[in-house]
């Protein structure tokens, strides 16, 4: 009996935590929510009002009309999709070319490009900007997409993971007549299909997320990222925050929605990733 | 033989040709070239006005004096003290925040996928949109923080409006955009312990905080270390929350290294400047990886 009272307590104790730092977790966004619906006027009435005591979509509406918001969230979608694609692609090449092929020089490059991953980004800022502004690339979208072509810590992550593939495997395909396109394509890529989803999530989230180096390399509105558009709203309208708000809320919601889906998705990619060696 | 075997390799090399070219091509534009001109930018007071030749290059050359000018002046040491104040804050904050977030979720009970949803939305909101929530979230007069700190009985800070307080207040933002970020990895350090660490405590007859501070601990320092040294290196990294929050201000209280980079390279144009100033940064972050390096074989505990 004590031993099932004890049990009790130790449930409603736990979600007692767990409840509350979700609740502080999530007051920043309730209140994001709230003041996405307030009007102009009520932000600085006093008493604060903590549910908008007469809610209006008004902050949505401005958002678009404000900056061109629906061709920012076009951009990023488009920015991040081809980023995604780009860094997939050339990482697992890499990848498959340092485990499987064993060329000369390729344990030498490989620490090269793993030492790579120690430049922190802001070293390679301004030459990138310069070589950019040479090319003529600033203010296009080339500028923000084409470094996913070298991305250090998707080959390193996809070396790890196509290391573990048995060789056989490879040796059993070339036999057969294979070759190493389709042992990539074929073989090598549905392995490694785990470690890829996840790769791809992250550089997703990077690059939706990304801030400093679209900052540096877009300055045209019609070609600004949606991170890109708040910071200028930010720099023009500071001090309405309900138009912010709204923005905020809506540049929230690809990246939730792509998490959630991915995150089902991942379960069944590990269950079919998951052959026996 | 041996004239064999270098055919071989140089079939070896044909046949990843094109599987290494784009990621290739990608390193030698985007980190090695950049790497180049960015040492040799360094050296130079050119102001990123004037076409950028080798000969522009060794016109404006001034040797090591930016480093010299950087390192004596008062500016960088106080830069650096700002980030040291960040740090002392936000390190034990966010270690206990995720600690305990890891310790939460690794209980296995109904709704915990919920939590590790919920706890993880900040990790996924870009830095911008947090920047812009918490500015609005600590504002002193209509922000909520304030609000729910009166119906407490205490009286908030002017947060980003105080030379004392804005660092706290992107203290506060950071601890809650990362802590789940830092709470799902330490979870994965969890949940690789195994169990018959547990059941060994138990027939020995350790209580919980026993094997929390015997066995848990221990075995999860890899992680835990893991996890301080990439807090350390993003801490040095600073860059958008205080951009949009404070701008440096209010009166350069929260000038950090990275937005001075930025405003020294695109506000003022002193690309050399700024170039030194971004070594400086990359041999801190240079130091922390090698000391990781070398501890990691020291006093953190692996399993063997």
């Amino acid at each position: 009996m004590s031993h099932k009272v004890k049990n009790i307590l130790a449930n409603v104790s736990y979600y007692a935590i767990s409840v509350s730092i979700a609740i502080i977790v999530m007051i920043p966004f309730f209140w994001m929510i709230s003041t996405s619906l307030k009007s102009k006027g009520a932000l600085m009435a006093l008493p604060v009002q903590w549910i908008p005591e007469e809610p209006t979509l008004n902050a949505y509406v401005q958002v678009f009309r404000k900056f061109p918001f629906l061709k920012a969230v076009g951009n990023s979608l488009f920015i991040t999709i081809s980023y995604t694609l780009i860094t997939i692609l050339s990482s697992s090449m890499a990848a498959f070319a340092f485990t499987k092929i064993k060329f000369p020089f390729g344990n030498g490059l490989f620490k090269v490009y793993l030492a790579s991953m120690m430049i922190p980004t802001q070293v390679t800022l301004i030459p990138l900007f310069i070589i950019m502004d040479r090319l003529q690339l600033t203010d296009r979208y080339a500028s923000v997409i084409t470094p996913s072509l070298f991305k250090a810590f998707g080959i390193f992550l996809l070396v790890q993971n196509m290391r573990s593939i048995p060789n056989d495997f490879i040796e059993a395909a070339q036999i057969d007549g294979a070759g190493l396109w389709f042992i990539y394509r074929k073989i090598m890529l549905p392995l490694t299909l785990p470690a890829i989803l996840t790769l791809s999530i992250t550089t997703f989230m990077d690059s939706w997320n990304d801030y400093l180096w679209p900052l540096v390399m877009l300055t045209d509105r019609d070609k600004m990222t949606i991170t890109l558009a708040l910071n200028t709203l930010n720099g023009q309208y500071a001090t309405e925050y309900n138009v912010l708000m709204a923005g905020s809320l809506i540049s929230m919601i690809p990246i939730i929605l792509v998490y959630i889906g991915a995150n089902s998705r991942m379960k069944t990619g590990i269950m079919v990733g998951g052959v026996k060696g | 033989m041996s004239k064999q075997k270098k055919k071989s390799g140089k079939n070896k090399l044909l046949q990843a040709l094109p599987f290494m070219i784009p990621s290739f091509i990608g390193m030698i534009v985007f980190s090695f070239f950049p790497v180049v001109i960015s040492i040799f930018l360094s050296l130079t007071d050119w102001n990123g006005l004037e076409k950028l030749t080798v000969n522009t290059i060794f016109e404006h050359f001034v040797g090591l004096e930016n480093y010299i000018k950087i390192l004596s002046g008062s500016e960088f040491w106080r830069v650096l003290g700002h980030t040291l104040y960040y740090i002392v804050l936000y390190i034990p904050l966010v270690f206990v925040a995720s600690m305990g977030i890891a310790l939460l979720l690794n209980k296995k009970k109904k709704g915990t996928m919920v939590f590790r949803v919920m706890y993880y939305i900040p990790v996924l909101t870009s830095w911008v949109a947090a920047s812009l929530i918490w500015k609005w979230v600590l504002s002193p007069k209509y922000g909520i923080f304030n609000q729910i700190l009166a119906i407490l009985g205490i009286s908030g800070p002017g947060w980003l409006t105080s030379e004392v307080w804005a660092m706290p207040g992107i203290v506060l933002a950071s601890v809650w955009k990362d802590m789940g970020f830092f709470g799902l990895f330490l979870l994965s350090g969890l949940q690789a312990i195994d169990p018959t660490y547990y059941e060994a405590a138990r027939v020995d007859g350790a209580n919980k905080f026993v094997t929390f501070f015997k066995v848990t601990l221990p075995l999860v320092t890899p992680s835990i270390f893991f996890c301080l040294i990439m807090a350390l290196i993003n801490a040095f990294q600073l860059f958008p929350q205080v951009q949009i929050m404070t701008e440096g201000g209010p009166n350069g209280a929260t000038q950090v290294m990275v937005e001075r980079i930025y405003t020294y390279g695109f506000s003022y144009f002193k690309m050399g400047y700024a170039s030194a100033y971004s070594w400086l940064l990359f041999v801190i972050i240079f130091v922390l990886t090698m000391i990781q390096m070398r501890l990691q074989n020291g006093w953190v505990h692996y399993e063997s």
